[in-house]
């Protein structure tokens, strides 16, 4: 087996292992920081992908930012510490089990409906592209011009957010 | 190479989300599903791009931005709810349930 695709299994691994922990820890300060560890584990499979900038932002915003806003609120309610469990009883686990698996399945069967490879680019393009254009110019160059509009569009949909935050989580308006 | 091993393991992550959502009764936690959920999206995404060009990745990047937003907005609605009910249980909060 080729060294990336031993490093990939190690990763892939390590994030549903950790992603299982996630689901299925009761507290939720041990769900949040197992979730932290999924997110790191993606990160290094982008990073096999060749999308080393988005492994960046991955632990930059994702990592970072957003789960400490989740261990922050966690932290705030004070509902970390160790109370009933919120967990569902074995019926809500068999029924849980039972949709996952199937939605997990059909997931799966959707992996013969791959691309056919005359779509594709040819293999390692986007690699080559990387090493002459550079990692960060790969994504900037298409973002700042064929996407240009929904990057400015982005930038309305956070002034929303940051508007419609603080009006809610304000005690009084 | 990567890409059938990537999306098998992106389905993997994403049912392990579902099976996040429906299990827990504590929003918080149910919220988290939903960012792994994502999470394993943006994975495709960027298997994906490998092969059909780099606007796979440009998506995940809009894909964080939305989740960020929403991560936002959702944790000022979990507060207000707790302020206003005193708990994230969603077994309590059922006042659309007749």
């Amino acid at each position: 087996m080729p060294a990336p695709l031993v490093l990939f299994w190690v990763f892939a691994g390590l994030a549903v292992a950790s992603a299982l922990m996630c689901v299925t820890r009761r507290s939720p300060v041990a769900s949040a920081l197992w979730l932290v560890v999924t997110l790191f584990q993606t990160a290094a499979l982008f990073v096999l992908l060749d999308a080393q900038f988005i492994a960046v932002l991955q632990v930059l915003v994702y990592a970072g930012a957003i789960m400490v806003l989740f261990l922050f609120v966690i932290m705030l309610l004070n509902i970390g510490r160790a109370g009933p469990s919120d967990i569902k009883g074995p019926i809500g686990l068999a029924v849980a089990t039972l949709l996952a698996g199937a939605v997990g399945l059909q997931l799966v069967v959707l992996l013969h409906a791959a691309p056919a490879g005359a779509l594709g680019l040819p293999a390692g393009a986007v690699e080559t592209a990387e090493q002459t254009q550079g990692m960060v110019a790969v994504v900037a160059w298409p973002l700042f011009g064929a996407y240009l509009v929904p990057f400015e569009v982005t930038s309305l949909l956070l002034l929303a957010a940051i508007v419609g935050a603080v009006v809610l989580a304000k005690r009084q308006l | 190479m990567l890409l059938g091993p990537a999306l098998f393991v992106s389905a993997v992550l994403f049912a392990l989300g579902v099976a996040g959502v429906l299990l827990r009764r504590n929003a918080i936690v149910i919220f988290m599903c939903v960012e792994l959920m994502l999470n394993a999206v943006n994975l495709t995404f960027v298997a994906l791009a490998q092969t059909l060009g780099i606007a796979g990745q440009i998506i995940v990047f809009f894909v964080m931005a939305v989740a960020a937003a929403e991560a936002a907005v959702g944790l000022a609605i979990l507060l207000a709810i707790f302020r206003h009910r005193g708990t994230l249980d969603l077994q309590n909060i059922h006042l659309l349930k007749g």
